[in-house]
C-alpha cells in the first residue's frame, strides 16, 4: 500500500509521444479471459498512449507456431516488443495498476 | 495421423500377452523394461521423481530417443529447465546427437521458459498456451512419447498455485486424452515423493531415482513405487549413468532358470582333475578358491586360465589386487606363461581397483565387459576386495548378479577369496558357499616348525568327487598336488614331515629288506650245509659201495679157489676129470 500511495504521489511516468509502442496481445480463441484481456489493453493505451500504440493480437490457434516462437506459455499474454526492453504481462489484465508497472508505465514499487 | 495408426499396430504386435492386461511402451533401457515388466504404460503419463542430479533428464531423454531409434517412435521433449541448445550438447556425450533427430523430424525439443521475474501476473489467465505448443509438437512429427521435464518449474515462475494445479489436472488428463505415453519428471520434496504433490494427479506409474553416497562411494538406484494396473519389482535398483546412457541392473535373469549342461572344462591341473571326477569343473560352473594369504589361490586360477587360453577358449581376468604385468611375472616364478595367452588375446588381464567404484558399479562394469569380451570362463581374483566397499549382504547379492550373468552365459566362473583366521576358516566364505559349485580351500598346515599348504575339495555339486586332502606344492613348473601321508598315528603329514616320515620308512625298509636279505642266505648256508651233507654221505656210501663190491669179488674168488682145490684134490685123488667135476657139482649143490 505503501508502495502504490509512493507511486501515486509520484505520479504516473511521463511517456514520449514520439515512442511508438507496439503491443501483442496473445490469446487462444475467443474465451472470456482473452476478450476481457483486449478490452482492459485498449481501455489503457487508449487513456495513456493514445496515438503512439499499436495492438496486435494473435490468436494462437490459428497460429500454434507462434505459441512456441514467442514463449507464450499463459494466455492471455501481452508482451510489449516495443519501446525495449519486452515486457511480458498474463492475465485479463483486470488489475490496472499492475499492467501499469508491468508496462513500466509506472515505477515499480 | 496414418504414422501413429502404423505405430499403434506395432505396438499391438509387439505385445506378446492377450489384451486384458495394461498395454506397455518400452523405454529400451536397459534393466528398466524388465523393473517395469515391459515399459510404461501405454498411454499414460508417469512420473519420475528424485532429487537434483540424480538422472532425471537423461532418463527421460533416453526414453524419447531409444523410442525413436530402437522403436520408430518418434517424441517432444519440453524442457522447463534447460535451453534446447544446452540439452543437445549434455546429450552428444552420451551419444545422442539430439540436432541431428530434431532436422530428421524424429524428435521436437520445446524449451518453455519460466522466470517469474520476467512475467507480470495481471487477473484470470490459464495455460492455454502450453497445451497449444505441445499439441504443436506432437502434431508437427506424431509423436508418441512425451518428456515434460519438469513440469514444477512452473511453480516457481507463476504464483497462482490454485489456478496452476488445476491446470497440471487439466494437462495430464489431456495428455492421457492425446494418447501419448508420457514421463513427466518432478523434484523430490521433503517427506514426499515430489515437492508440489505431483503424484495427486499422475498416479498410473511412480518411479523414484535415488542417489546416495555411503562409505563415500556414490550410487545411484530407481525405484518402482507405483504400477497401476501392473506387476513390478518393488526393490530399489541400482543403476548406473556412463557414456551409453542409463543401465540398471537386469532382474529378469535372476529366476535359476538357466541351463546346466555336464560339459567339464579342465581346472589346468590334472591331479585337480582326477579329484573332480577324473574331468575337472562344470561348464558354467562357479568355483571359489578361498583361502589365507599367500597359499596359492592366484596360482590356482592361473592354472584355470591357462588351460582356458591353451584350448582355445578366451578368458577374462578381473585383477583386484595386482596389475596385469605383475600377475604375468609372478605366475612366471612358478613356471607358468600367461603372456602367449595374453599376447594371442585369449586371456585378457583386466585391472579393476576395487574402491573405485562402488559394487554395482562393479557389477555394470563386469556386464560391459562380459557382453563385450564375450569370454567361456571368468576369473574374479580377489572378491575380498569389495568387503571394503559393501557389506556382506551387499556383496552376496551382487555376485549372485554375476554368477546369475555367468551361468546364463555358460560362462565357468573362478573366484577367489581371502580368509582370515585359521582356526575355522571357512567360516568366513560360508555365505558365498550356497551361491558356488565347486568350493576348494586352501589351508596352511603349521607342523615340525613350517607351514604346508593342503588343499581341500569342500565340495562341488553334482559330480562324485574326491575328499582326500592333498597337499598343494608350487612349483617351478607350476602347481603340483600330491597324495597327503598319514603318518601311523593318523595325523597328516606334509612338507619335511612328510620327507622326514618317507626317510624314516624308507630307513625301516632297508632294514626289512636286510632281514629278509639274511633270512635269504641263512636258508642258502643251511642249503649249503645241507647239500655238504648230502655229499658226504654219497661219499661213505660210495665207500661202502665200493667195499661191499670188493668183499663180494672176493668171495667169489675165495670160491673159484676152493673149486680149483676141489679140482686139484680130485685130479690127485686121479679121478674121471668129468666124471669128477659131476661129481663135485652134485656134492657141492649137495653141500649147498
Amino acid at each position: 500500500m505503501k508502495a502504490e500511495s509512493k507511486g501515486q504521489s509520484s505520479g504516473a511516468l511521463k511517456t514520449r509521444p514520439d515512442v511508438q509502442w507496439t503491443l501483442r496481445l496473445y490469446v487462444a480463441g475467443q474465451t472470456p479471459n482473452s476478450s476481457a484481456a483486449f478490452d482492459n489493453l485498449k481501455r489503457l493505451c487508449e487513456e495513456r498512449l493514445k496515438g503512439h500504440y499499436a495492438i496486435e493480437v494473435i490468436d494462437l490457434l490459428k497460429n500454434p507456431r507462434l505459441a512456441k516462437d514467442d514463449q507464450i506459455l499463459a494466455v492471455p499474454t501481452l508482451v510489449r516488443k516495443l519501446p525495449l526492453p519486452v515486457r511480458r504481462i498474463i492475465g485479463d489484465l483486470s488489475n490496472i495498476e499492475s499492467v501499469l508497472v508491468g508496462l513500466d508505465l509506472r515505477p515499480r514499487g | 495421423m496414418q504414422a501413429n495408426i502404423v505405430l499403434k499396430k506395432k505396438g499391438l504386435l509387439r505385445k506378446t500377452s492377450p489384451p486384458p492386461v495394461l498395454r506397455k511402451v518400452p523405454t529400451g533401457i536397459r534393466g528398466l523394461d524388465e523393473l517395469t515388466g515391459g515399459g510404461l504404460p501405454e498411454g499414460r503419463s508417469t512420473l519420475l521423481c528424485g532429487g537434483a542430479g540424480s538422472g532425471k533428464t537423461l532418463l527421460a531423454m533416453e526414453f524419447l530417443v531409444r523410442g525413436i531409434k530402437e522403436f520408430k517412435e518418434t517424441g517432444v521433449f519440453v524442457a522447463f529447465e534447460e535451453q534446447t541448445q544446452e540439452l543437445a550438447q549434455n546429450f552428444t556425450s552420451l551419444g545422442h546427437d539430439l540436432n541431428a533427430l530434431v532436422a530428421q523430424r524424429k524428435l521436437a525439443i520445446d524449451f518453455v521458459h519460466v522466470e517469474r521475474n520476467d512475467v507480470k501476473e495481471t487477473g484470470e489467465y490459464d495455460l492455454e498456451g502450453l497445451f497449444i505448443r505441445l499439441e504443436y509438437a506432437i502434431d508437427s512429427i506424431g509423436a508418441r512419447r512425451v518428456v515434460l521435464d519438469s513440469i514444477e518449474q512452473l511453480f516457481s515462475g507463476l504464483t497462482n498455485t490454485g489456478l496452476l494445479r488445476a491446470e497440471l489436472r487439466r494437462l495430464f488428463h489431456w495428455l492421457k486424452n492425446k494418447g501419448v505415453t508420457s514421463i513427466i519428471t518432478s523434484e523430490q520434496g521433503e517427506g514426499s515423493l515430489t515437492r508440489n504433490a505431483l503424484e495427486e494427479y499422475v498416479a498410473d506409474c511412480v518411479i523414484l531415482l535415488d542417489h546416495r553416497v555411503t562409505a563415500q562411494m556414490f550410487t545411484r538406484r530407481v525405484r518402482v513405487v507405483k504400477y497401476r494396473g501392473s506387476s513390478h519389482g518393488t526393490n530399489e535398483f541400482p543403476f548406473l549413468i556412463d557414456e551409453s546412457g542409463i543401465s540398471i541392473l537386469p532382474i529378469t535373469s535372476m529366476g535359476l532358470t538357466y541351463h546346466a549342461g555336464t560339459e567339464r572344462v579342465s581346472s589346468g591341473i590334472p591331479r585337480l582333475d582326477a579329484m573332480l571326477t577324473g574331468r575337472g569343473y562344470y561348464r558354467g560352473g562357479s568355483v571359489l578358491v578361498s583361502g589365507s594369504a599367500g597359499t596359492g589361490k592366484t596360482s590356482l586360477a592361473a592354472h584355470f586360465a591357462q588351460a582356458a587360453a591353451a584350448g582355445g577358449e578366451r578368458c577374462l581376468w578381473l585383477a583386484y589386487e595386482e596389475s596385469p604385468s605383475q600377475i604375468v611375472r609372478n605366475m612366471r616364478s612358478i613356471g607358468l606363461d600367461l603372456d602367449p595367452a595374453v599376447q594371442s588375446g585369449m586371456l585378457r588381464l583386466q585391472a579393476v581397483p576395487p574402491t573405485i567404484f562402488g559394487l554395482e558399479m562393479h557389477l555394470l562394469a563386469m556386464h560391459k565387459l562380459v557382453k563385450e569380451f564375450n569370454p567361456r570362463s571368468v576369473i574374479m581374483d580377489s572378491i575380498s576386495n569389495f568387503t571394503t566397499i559393501g557389506s556382506e549382504v551387499e556383496i552376496k547379492a551382487m555376485l549372485m548378479r554375476l554368477i546369475d550373468l555367468f551361468k546364463m552365459r555358460q560362462i565357468t566362473s573362478l573366484f577367489t577369496s581371502l580368509t582370515t583366521g585359521d582356526t575355522f576358516v571357512e567360516a568366513n566364505d560360508t555365505r558365498l558357499s550356497s551361491l558356488m559349485d565347486t568350493w576348494l580351500l586352501l589351508r596352511e598346515i603349521e607342523s615340525g616348525a613350517e607351514r604346508n599348504r593342503v588343499l581341500h575339495l569342500l565340495k562341488s555339486r553334482g559330480m562324485a568327487h574326491s575328499n582326500q586332502i592333498r597337499e598343494f606344492r608350487l612349483t617351478n613348473h607350476g602347481v603340483e598336488l600330491r597324495d597327503v601321508y598319514l603318518g601311523p598315528s593318523g595325523f597328516l603329514l606334509t612338507g619335511s614331515a612328510l620327507l622326514v616320515q618317507q626317510a624314516h620308512e624308507q630307513a625301516q625298509a632297508v632294514v626289512r629288506e636286510q632281514e629278509a636279505g639274511g633270512k635269504t642266505r641263512e636258508l642258502e648256508h643251511k642249503r649249503q650245509a645241507m647239500e655238504a651233507q648230502i655229499s658226504t654221505l654219497r661219499a661213505e656210501f660210495e665207500i661202502e659201495q665200493i667195499k661191499a663190491l670188493k668183499a663180494v669179488a672176493q668171495d667169489e674168488e675165495r670160491a673159484t679157489v676152493l673149486t680149483d682145490d676141489r679140482v686139484q684134490m680130485a685130479k690127485q685123488r686121479q679121478a674121471d676129470a668129468v666124471k669128477a667135476r659131476k661129481t663135485m657139482k652134485r656134492a657141492s649143490g649137495g653141500a649147498s
